[in-house]
């Protein structure tokens, strides 16, 4: 068994009345591509905060690489993940800078930098709009901007939190497609979180389902599809069903 | 009226083209004293409304309504405390800053940090808390996050400070008050104008108006400029 990358710990998350996460124990391994379903408010957003560790847990611990990552450490580590998040939440300056970002807040050279940014541009399609404002985009293309933003940073896990939902259908594939191939190629460990059954049945090898703040079912993901146990089915059962 | 109006045009020309060292004086004084206040209120009401606007903290709200009531005090208010505190006998009356330039830079602070610190609050409270998240996702330190976070909020902080500069160059009661209007060392333009009103001079009113209005309308026009430059397609 691989060691794992990423280990949750007792974490427990919650709001002034009630709970919104609690994880006795979860493991991300590196290599895998996660993916983690649920209703809407179950906590799969402040999951992904949690395990990209954009912050640090109140109550619990986050291992990376055995180690536990405190306030200290905890940049150094950030830096090593990327994240997409639904709203592509670019920022207001032409596409090419926003995609350099975040190699310009690690102090790379200019030379590295672009010669990075071309070379994503290209893999995403996006190299016509490189002098953009990239506020003027469309949904799609922002999109775009926002994993190419991500995965140049050739990070050791990738974030996605439901980036391909505003997207229509050719679009979505096509993205699906050019990220499965860049991510299996770069070996990038994926956590991807999706409304959609097909998304995670054709991207991810394993998978969560998160209800109420708890993990209810975790598994490779032709077993939670094809054997959800109760929480599950109440979520996923009948259409899953449906699909096999 | 008509006539008062372009005889006070003329005037202006006149004093302007002859360089009447009295009107350069009082203008260029203005200019100082209006620049070091809305420079201090920058400095000072910059972080500070990014501070309010972004961090939690026990007493924040109530700062906040502080602020929100600064930003609507009567400069005559701002101007009788400061007198107060500079007073020879007062707590600060050893400095011995009632009546010069000094004071009236300190009361025009007074009167414009309330607007450059609420509208900057406002302006970070606005920003998406998602986008903070995506910041620091693309690994930016706390610093990093502060400087993009002012890129993206630069319309706004430039209005605050244009805001905060059209109170410092309109302000007069305190200024009245705390600088005396005296001639050669604290008369600035709002207070000659009051003075020659009241000396029924309104020919040479005017003539300081249209200065003063000018020297609004460039510097905001300059600051606008600055908000609204177009940005590379
Ligand atoms: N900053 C916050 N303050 C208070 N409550 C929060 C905060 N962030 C999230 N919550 C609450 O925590 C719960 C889980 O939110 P979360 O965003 O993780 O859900 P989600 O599973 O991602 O939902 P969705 O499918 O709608 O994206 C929700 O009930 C939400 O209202
Ligand atoms: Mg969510």
């Amino acid at each position: 068994m691989k060691e794992p990358l990423i280990v949750l710990e007792n974490i427990n998350i919650r709001t002034r009345d009630r709970s919104i996460l609690s994880i006795p124990r979860f493991e991300l391994f590196p290599g895998e591509a996660l993916g983690v379903m649920g209703p809407n408010g179950a906590g799969k957003s402040t999951l992904l905060k949690t395990m990209a560790l954009l912050d640090l847990p109140g109550e619990g611990t986050v291992f990376y690489r055995g180690k536990k990552v405190t306030d200290h450490s905890v940049l150094d580590v950030r830096r090593r993940f990327a994240v997409a998040l639904q709203q592509s939440l670019l920022l207001d300056m032409t596409v090419h800078q926003n995609i350099a970002i975040g190699l310009k807040l690690r102090h790379r050279s200019r030379r590295e930098i672009n010669m990075k940014v071309e070379h994503w541009m290209e893999v995403f399609k996006i190299s016509h709009l490189a002098r953009k404002q990239a506020l003027h985009l469309s949904g799609g293309e922002a999109q775009r901007v926002n994993l190419a933003r991500a995965m140049i940073l050739e990070p050791e896990v990738l974030f996605l939190d439901e980036p391909f939902s505003a997207l229509d259908f050719p679009t979505k594939v096509q993205l699906l497609k050019d990220i499965k191939q860049v991510v299996s190629k770069t070996n990038t460990t994926t956590v991807f979180i999706s409304h959609d059954l097909t998304e995670i049945k054709y991207f991810t090898q394993r998978m969560a389902i998160i209800m109420g703040g708890e993990i209810k079912q975790a598994g490779s993901t032709a077993e939670v599809l094809s054997e959800p146990n109760a929480y599950a089915a109440s979520f996923i059962g009948e259409w899953s069903r449906l699909l096999t | 009226m008509m006539e008062l109006l372009f005889e006070g045009l003329i005037k202006a020309f006149e004093m302007i083209i002859s360089g009447d060292p009295e009107i350069v004086e009082i203008t260029l004084r203005t200019l100082r004293v209006s620049m070091t206040a809305i420079l201090v209120s920058t400095l000072l009401g910059l972080p500070a409304g990014m501070l309010l606007g972004l961090a939690r903290f026990p007493g924040r709200k109530l700062i906040l309504v502080l602020i929100n009531i600064g930003m609507g005090l009567p400069p005559v208010v701002a101007g009788l405390w400061i007198t107060i505190f500079l007073w020879r006998s007062g707590p600060l009356g050893d400095l011995s800053l009632l009546y010069t330039p000094a004071a009236i830079v300190i009361a025009q602070t007074l009167v414009s940090l309330p607007i450059v610190t609420g509208l900057t609050a406002t302006a970070f409270q606005q920003i998406d808390e998602k986008m903070i998240l995506q910041i620091k996702a693309l690994g930016a330190t706390r610093w990093q996050l502060v400087w993009i976070l002012m890129k993206e909020a630069r319309l706004a902080i430039l209005a605050a400070i244009i805001a905060g500069f059209g109170r410092v160059v309109a302000e007069v009661g305190a200024a009245m008050m705390v600088g005396g209007n005296i001639s050669g060392e604290t008369r600035i333009l709002t207070t000659s104008i009051v003075m020659e009103v009241s000396k029924g001079n309104f020919d040479i009113a005017l003539a300081l108006s249209f200065i003063i209005m000018a020297i609004a309308f460039l510097i905001t026009f300059c600051l606008t400029f600055l908000q609204q430059r177009k940005r590379p397609e």
